[in-house]
Formats: C-alpha cells, sequence, structure tokens
C-alpha cells in the first residue's frame, strides 16, 4: 500500500506492506535510520518521533496510520549545527553505545519544549519510557540540566 | 574527582582530559551506521529458523516448501556449510547449522535468503523438521552425575579446576559456611546483532558486522566457508552495547554462507526475541563456601567450590570458570585455601562472556561470607575487609604475587568516607520514588532502610598465559590545514568511547592535534577484543609505540643522531632546538606499525599455582536501599562507587563505566533474570526480562583511584567490568541490612524479600568430576582448534 505523509516540512510518499509499522516506513522505505528497532514493542523509546507534535513509538503505529499527518523525526533536529540537547548530550558523556540516543534526544526535546523547569523525579519520571543499557542515566540526567538551562537562556 | 597525581593534560585534549568523544555527534544526530542499519541496492534477506526444542535429534528436514516460494533465492541446511561444520570461540564444538542433534533451544538449524523481511520470515515457517524430543538436561549438578545424559563425546564437564594453597585442613577458630545462587542475566545490548556480508569479486567476502574482536571471528569463520583467511575480510560495523555479548559469532557465517551462494549482499538482522537466542548470557552459577579465620579476624583458610551452568556448547567458559575460581577468596590475603571450579554442560541456552566474567558469581559470595564473618568476629563489616586486603606484594591463593598496583585500602576508605544520604520522611516523599514506584498502594509506612559494602577485583587483560596483543598503525601525513594522524587499528569502539581515547593518547605522543581513525577492520594484525577490561590498556600501548615509530622516523628524516624528537607547532625538535620544518619533513607520510603486549602470564600448575592475571584492578561499591518488606520492593537510593583505574585517560569515560556498570551490577540483585524453564527462555522481550529504567537508577558518586600501574602505558589499568562487580553483592548486602534476611540467591525478588520464600538450599557439595588436568577437557580430546591459536602475532 502507498502512504503519504509530511516527514520532516517534505511530503514524502512509501510503498509498504500493509502490516508495516511506522518505524519500518521511516527506516526502510524513506531511508531515515536515526529512528532505532531495539525492541519494537513500544519498551524501550528507542524509535521515538513525533507524529502531529505528540512524542510516539514508531514501532506501535502503523505505517498507514501516517497517512496525510506530519512525522518529525530526529534528523529534523539541529539543521546546521547540533541542537542544543544534542549538545548537551555530548558534552555530558550521556552518548555510549549511542543506541537509545536518538529517542532519548526526541524525548529530551519534547520535554524541555514542554517545560525545563522540572525537578529531577519529574525528570526521571518523564524519561521512564527509553531504556540505556550503558549509561546508568546519570549523565543522561546531566545533560538534561545542561539542556534545560540552555533552553531557559533561550537558546531555543 | 580524581586522585592528587592523575595525568594532567599536557597538550589540549590531549589524555587526562573529559575530552568529548569522536562519535558523539553522529550517534546524537541519528547518523552513525549500526549493524541493522546497513544497507545495500542489491541486498536480500536473511532469516533463521531455530530449534524449539532443547534436546532432540533431527529425523528429517524438508526445505521444498520453502525453496519453491517465489522470491527465496536460498534455502541452506547443516550440509551445505562448505567447510568446518563446527566453530567455537575457543572450541569448535558448536554447529554452524544442527546437523543430527539439537542440544538447546534457539540452536540454528537452517538459514533462508529472500526478496524482503516478510518473504525469509514466511520461508523459515515453510521449513519441516521432523524431531525427535528427548528429556532435556537442565540441571547443572545432575549434569555431574554418570547417569546423566552425555551432551558431547567427551562428557558434561567442559572444565574443572583446582586451586590448593598453603594447608587447606588448617583449623580456625571461626567458621562460616555459606551457599549462594546466581540466576541468568542478559547483557541486553539495545542495539540488536546485525551484519552484511557481500560476495566478492575473488571468491571471499566482505563482511560488515558488530563485533567485540574482528580475528577471532575470521579464524572462526575462514574454516567454516573453507575460505583461506585473506578472503574473508571484517569491517565493524556500529555496535550498539556489547557488554560480552558479541564475542560470540551471530550472523557472520550465516549470512557469508547466504552470500556466497546466491551471489548477492545478504542482510542479517535479529529482532529482540531471537536476540536472546542469538547470543550468550551470564552463567548461573552455585557456590558452596567455607571461610575460617582467627578471633582476631585474620582469614585462615577459604574453601570453595564453584559451578557454573555452561549451556549446550562452551564459548568461552572454561575462561570464565578460570576466573571465577582464581577469584574466589576475594581480594584478600588467605594464606590457606581449596579452591574448586567446575563448568558444564547442559540443555540450556549457551553462557559465555558477559562484563565481570565469572568475578560477579563468585564476588557476591564471597563477599556476603565477609559480612558473616564480620559478624561472628564482632567486628565492622569494612574493617574486617581492611584488616584482610590485599597489598602490593600479597600473595594470591595461586601463589601469584602481587606486583602491581593495590591501592585497596585507599579504595575502601574513599568509599566509605562519603557522607550518607539524608533519611527521607516518608509522607514527604514523591510516590515513584517508593520501592515499586508509583505502583506501590502504600504510602512508605514499613520502609526500612539498609546500607550495604562491598570489594571486588578484576584481571585486566588476558590470562593464563594467552599471548594477549594489540597492533596498531599511526600515520602521519601533511593535511591542507595542518598535519593529520591517521590511526588504523582492528581495536573496537563498543561505546566505551575507545576512540575518544585513542585520539587523546595520539595527541599526547605525537603533539598532533587533528587525529583521523579509521574503522577498524582485518587488514592489520589483531587488536585482541574489547573486553577483559583490556582495550584503554592495550590500545594505549599500541599507539604509544606506534607514534614513538613515527618521531623515531621524522628524526631520521630530520637528520638527528637517533635521539627522541617532539612535534612543536610546525616544527620538529630535538636538544632543545628546532631541526626541520614539519611540512617538509613530511613530503611522505610517516608511518608506523607497532604491537604491544602486556606483561606474559602463565598456564596453572597441577594444583593451580601460576602467575596467572597481567594486573588487577580493584574497586568498592557502597549502596543504600529502601526496602518495603511487605510488598517485597526495593528502591535502590544511592551508590558510592571506587575505582581503582591506574591512571584515568579521560575521567568522564571512567565515571560512564563505573555508572553504568553499577547499574547493571543492580540490574542483577533486583530485577533481572532470564527465566529459563525446561531449557526455554520465557522471557525473551524488554516487556518481561526487566532493565532498569531511569526510575530504577539511584544516584552515583564515582570516586577515581589513580595508583600508576608499573610497566603500563602511562600507569593505565582498565575500567570495564569493576562496578559491575561489587554492585551486585553491595546492593545484597543493603537489602540484607533492611531486612534481616539471608538472601543468598540474586536477583532478590518479591517473594524472597518478603519472607514468602526462604533462602534457597541444596545438597551437599558436588562431586569432583574425573579430569585429565587444569586445562579445559576438549583440550584433551585434541581435534578442536583453541582460541589460543591465535596468540601467534608477529612483529611487522
Amino acid at each position: 500500500m502507498s502512504v503519504r505523509a509530511l516527514v520532516n516540512g517534505q511530503w514524502r510518499e512509501a510503498d509498504v506492506w500493509g502490516g508495516a509499522s511506522l518505524l519500518t516506513m521511516l527506516r526502510d522505505s524513506l531511508g531515515l535510520l536515526g529512528s532505532k528497532n531495539a525492541c519494537e514493542q513500544g519498551e524501550c523509546g528507542s524509535c521515538s518521533v513525533w507524529l502531529d507534535g505528540e512524542v510516539v513509538c514508531a514501532c506501535l503505529v502503523l505505517a498507514a496510520q501516517a497517512e496525510g499527518r506530519e512525522i518529525r523525526t530526529v534528523e529534523d533536529l539541529g539543521g546546521d549545527g547540533l541542537h542544543p540537547v544534542q549538545d548537551a548530550f555530548v558534552a555530558a558523556g550521556a552518548v555510549q553505545c549511542g543506541f537509545c540516543t536518538p529517542g532519548l534526544v526526541v524525548a529530551v526535546t519534547d520535554l524541555l519544549d514542554r517545560d525545563a523547569s522540572l525537578d529531577e523525579t519529574a525528570v526521571r519520571e518523564a524519561l521512564a519510557g527509553n531504556l540505556c543499557r550503558c549509561t546508568g542515566y546519570e549523565k543522561i540526567l546531566d545533560a538534561v540540566r545542561l539542556a534545560a538551562a540552555a533552553k531557559r537562556e533561550g537558546a531555543w | 574527582m580524581s586522585a592528587p597525581g592523575g595525568l594532567r593534560a599536557r597538550v589540549p585534549r590531549g589524555i587526562g582530559e573529559s575530552v568529548r568523544r569522536p562519535d558523539g555527534v553522529p550517534k546524537v544526530t541519528g547518523a552513525f551506521a549500526f549493524g541493522s542499519d546497513l544497507w545495500d541496492e542489491r541486498m536480500l534477506i536473511g532469516a533463521t529458523l531455530r530449534s524449539p526444542h532443547p534436546f532432540a535429534t533431527i529425523r528429517s528436514i524438508d526445505v521444498s516448501g520453502a525453496s519453491t516460494l517465489p522470491g527465496v533465492h536460498a534455502v541452506l541446511v547443516a550440509d551445505d556449510v562448505p567447510g568446518d561444520p563446527n566453530y567455537g570461540l575457543e572450541f569448535r564444538d558448536q554447529p554452524v547449522l544442527a546437523s543430527d542433534v539439537v542440544r538447546y533451544a534457539g540452536e540454528p538449524v537452517a538459514i533462508v535468503a529472500a526478496e524482503s523481511p516478510e518473504l525469509a520470515a514466511r520461508a523459515v515457517e515453510l521449513i519441516q523438521v521432523d524431531y525427535e524430543v528427548h528429556e532435556p538436561l537442565t540441571d547443572m549438578e545432575r549434569a555431574l552425575s554418570p547417569d546423566a545424559p552425555q551432551l558431547h563425546g567427551w562428557g558434561n564437564v567442559v572444565r574443572h579446576l583446582r586451586i590448593e594453597h598453603g594447608d587447606p585442613e588448617v583449623d580456625a577458630d571461626l567458621w562460616v559456611d555459606g551457599y549462594y545462587e546466581t540466576a541468568w542475566q542478559d547483557q541486553a545490548p539495545l542495539g540488536p546483532e546485525g551484519g552484511l556480508a557481500v560476495p566478492a569479486d575473488d571468491g571471499g567476502v566482505e563482511l560488515y558486522v558488530s563485533t567485540q574482536w574482528l580475528h577471532v571471528d575470521r579464524l572462526q569463520i575462514a574454516p567454516c566457508l573453507a575460505l583461506p583467511e585473506d578472503k574473508v575480510r571484517i569491517h565493524l560495523a556500529g555496535m550498539g552495547g556489547a557488554f560480552g555479548s558479541r564475542e560470540d559469532l551471530h550472523v557472520q557465517i550465516h549470512a557469508s554462507m547466504l552470500a556466497l551462494r546466491t551471489g548477492r549482499p545478504v542482510k542479517m538482522t535479529y529482532g529482540r526475541e531471537e536476540s536472546f537466542s542469538g547470543h550468550v548470557h551470564r552463567h548461573p552459577s552455585r557456590v558452596w563456601i567455607r571461610h575460617g579465620a582467627s578471633r582476631d579476624g585474620r582469614l585462615v583458610c577459604v574453601r570453595a567450590r564453584a559451578l557454573i551452568d555452561g549451556g549446550a556448547y562452551s564459548s568461552s567458559s572454561p575462561a570464565v570458570i578460570g576466573n571465577a575460581t582464581t577469584f574466589a577468596a576475594g581480594p584478600y590475603e588467605v594464606p590457606n585455601a581449596l579452591l574448586e571450579g567446575t563448568a558444564v554442560y547442559t540443555n540450556n541456552p549457551p553462557c559465555g562472556a558477559m562484563r565481570g566474567f565469572g568475578a560477579p558469581q563468585v564476588t557476591f559470595a564471597f563477599e556476603a561470607q565477609m559480612d558473616k564473618l564480620a559478624d561472628a568476629v564482632g567486628i565492622d563489616p569494612v574493617e574486617l575487609r581492611r584488616r584482610n586486603a590485599l597489598r602490593t606484594g600479597s600473595v594470591l591463593p595461586t601463589g601469584q604475587v602481587v606486583n602491581g598496583s593495590a591501592p585497596v585500602r585507599e579504595v575502601i576508605d574513599a568509599c566509605v568516607s562519603a557522607p550518607l544520604p539524608e533519611p527521607t520522611d516518608p509522607a514527604e516523599r514523591d510516590p515513584v520514588t517508593l520501592p515499586g514506584g508509583a505502583g506501590n498502594v502504600g504510602h512508605g509506612e514499613g520502609l526500612r532502610r539498609g546500607v550495604g559494602f562491598a570489594l571486588g577485583f578484576k584481571n585486566i587483560g588476558y590470562s593464563e598465559g594467552f599471548d594477549d596483543f594489540h597492533q596498531a598503525r599511526v600515520t602521519l601525513v601533511r593535511g591542507v590545514d595542518g598535519p593529520v594522524a591517521e590511526v588504523h587499528t582492528a581495536a573496537v569502539e563498543v561505546g566505551q568511547g575507545l576512540g575518544a581515547v585513542m585520539s587523546q593518547v595520539v595527541r599526547s605522543e605525537l603533539g598532533v592535534d587533528h587525529v583521523v581513525l579509521h574503522t577498524a577492520d582485518t587488514q592489520l594484525d589483531s587488536a585482541g577484543s574489547t573486553s577483559a577490561s583490556r582495550q584503554t590498556l592495550m590500545a594505549s600501548g599500541a599507539l604509544q609505540l606506534a607514534c614513538r615509530g613515527v618521531l623515531e622516523e621524522l628524526g631520521r628524516r630530520a637528520g638527528t643522531a637517533g635521539g627522541a624528537v617532539t612535534i612543536e607547532g610546525d616544527q620538529v625538535w630535538a636538544d632543545g632546538r628546532p631541526v626541520g620544518d614539519l611540512s617538509a619533513l613530511l613530503q611522505v607520510p610517516a608511518e608506523a606499525t607497532r604491537t604491544f603486549r602486556h606483561r606474559p602470564t602463565t598456564p596453572m600448575d597441577e594444583k593451580g599455582q601460576g602467575d596467572l592475571h597481567p594486573m588487577f584492578s580493584f574497586a568498592a561499591m557502597r549502596a543504600v536501599v529502601d526496602v518495603d518488606q511487605e510488598l517485597g520492593l526495593v528502591r535502590v537510593v544511592h551508590l558510592d562507587s571506587v575505582v581503582d583505574v591506574g591512571a584515568a585517560i579521560n575521567p568522564q569515560l571512567v565515571e560512564g563505566q563505573s555508572e553504568g556498570g553499577a547499574a547493571m551490577g543492580l540490574g542483577l540483585a533486583v530485577m533481572e533474570e532470564l527465566q529459563v524453564r525446561d531449557g526455554v527462555i520465557r522471557n525473551p522481550s524488554f516487556t518481561d526480562y526487566l532493565l532498569p529504567t531511569i526510575l530504577d537508577a539511584p544516584s552515583v558518586d564515582t570516586v577515581i583511584v589513580e595508583e600508576p600501574e608499573p610497566g603500563a602505558p602511562f600507569g593505565v589499568k582498565g575500567v570495564g567490568e569493576s562496578a559491575t562487580i561489587v554492585a551486585l553483592p553491595a546492593v545484597m548486602a543493603a537489602i540484607r541490612d533492611a531486612t534481616g534476611l539471608e538472601l543468598n540467591r540474586a536477583p532478590a525478588r518479591p517473594d524472597d524479600i518478603a519472607g514468602l520464600a526462604g533462602p534457597v538450599t541444596t545438597g551437599s557439595w558436588p562431586p569432583v568430576p574425573d579430569v585429565p588436568g587444569q586445562e579445559p577437557v576438549p583440550t584433551y580430546v585434541g581435534a578442536l582448534l583453541s582460541q589460543r591459536a591465535t596468540g601467534g602475532g608477529r612483529e611487522p
């Protein structure tokens, strides 16, 4: 079947199997490999993307459900340089193997877009859907603090 | 924080500085290519049929339905393996594809290549296998029984070893006895196994794959494909985490067979459920152990027996039980000991390397014993450890003298001198911070806080006489904007930050800022595995030598009399004066290829004595937990982690290993357990195999102790495994402190903590198997090629 969606600001058309997920469409049909396939059952958040402005696990959304809708992926962050959240992840040492990183960058950007003044417990609760096996999360929290400060200073 | 005397950055972005990692930017933008991201326009998709039975005879396989499906290009079974039917990390005892018998549930039986993932999956479903199912052997103690089925021609024992030191029959004032179990743990790297095999014009294969050691992969792959090694060219694909799980082969031989058969590139990647069958796990263990001490708390004797379940094939079980047994008395001076360890075959999923490599299982046991002993003696458990701790010059139960750095008391003191977190009023707490999180139906009324401490140690580098080396090449070229140092090595970045470490070493050694890292491949000789906490040490050593080789070459070109030169800006200096313009001296690139070896070790003798391990890293952990005993739930509140690394090349990366390693040990303490029943994994998903989330993770404070290792480059040791080893016993000790329960099994399940299940028990110490000697049993069978054959490193 054919699916047409506004992906990172451009209308794109993909020919996919009827049972394909949005993640499969992004990765295998549109060549957007930044969204990752770690669990493919909505447990790890590695495939987090925005669907009409709301963060979803792309593995849990049918490609067909994206018809006519707006999708934004990690590839759309940053532009010429790094988005402040991306920069904070590198600066804080929040990146190790990097497989969870794109999903966490999306989740943290979305969180800070909504509220950059949350305390640590609220941040932990907000990110509980993103698994990381490498860092123990300490440096991810450092990255959130760095990025939140940048956001409060109007970095984006 | 760092102790005084650590590395000082002599050049910007050199050693000792928390330099940003070079792969950081592509990883945050999504541009970094992992094994599962590989792509070729002409590629087919490979898939694997796996046995549903843990033990069965294959009567017949009918592939006709699959092979006639349109879009299916190949369906291959055991008879299609071009060369050696078996492979294996240390011994070739594992079939590429099962032929007559399957020994574990999940064992590959057939492989297919098709135009799409959906077609490949459909083809796998259409293969008909007629199995004669047998009662599986699933208990590691039963594996030692003479009436158990014998799973390999040489029996069920992979290796049994015995370390005898002093007089193990000696008496002591006090004795404490214990029995301990640990469950299966999975490495659960987020990146799934993946690779792309591309057939080459010369009849060989280009293999792009996520692996921890390219050359030992090639050593195993080439004979199975009936190809010479130079026709199997391996290129590292992005890893997505390893933790030991990428030491054994996964898609390598299968994808290559399909590519060579079809003449098309073949991509294979495992989904999460298949991944749980597609890699080895941490060995479950049973440890019987007895400590004797004097009334004033000096260890007199340790007697221990460790039994680990290697599953169906040997993988790295021989080395894992070697480590577990040599570490079984802990980082303590023990004058008399009898330490025995056995790894057995069963019909359970194969076990092999996982962060800690045999140490976590015995550390859990001996540290619980130390707490019991402190109680029996009537002294503080930390003081008991201080009293018995190893120091430089101490003798281990293996007779090995600890000649290197051993700042054990400093590690202990740094850990316990940090302030403890203040208790919080449960009524004031956000419910998500209660044990069990927002799902906790109470209001924190029955919470009990506990504090636990653990000490441990780990060898750095390969042991028992293994010729452990790393070859690297540094090429200094005249770039457009100044000199560029190109680095070529087969060393694998698994996520720990090796790229940053290697860049820092080269900057410091050469004084050149611009460093380019080539993708790891098999063009040069081996760099050894990224495992055993060894790659920072080994890469530092090889790059230091190669950089010095480049400087010697520049010295020759500048006409110096063989003296050392340095690079300062655009000039080459010798004896305090400029001797040449760098750009002019680099009309031809200056290159050096060098091989580094850590100090040699020896195999163990018939009494388990020998200079077995190259060096040791020590670690301590203090855990603070809150326990809701009525609900059987735990929240780990805080960890103080101390790691002894020799020297920290990049302190931020060291902290990353401490924090991440601690989380992995915590997981085995309170939530991670691969549920294996009747030989079958029952929870192969991230829904049912519980990994710590950010809500489960405690705050972690890390102290880095730097006492340089003599003879090591920059004094570096390693840090990849130490925090994992001590986190498990520290968290378990804290839960014991909170509850007063014995808790001799990890992980501690809700029923254990709520007191619904008592301590685990078993029979008396298992029988000692009759084996020819200390080496792995397959050694004595001959015919099976050992990984030790890779040790023939050569200088260029």
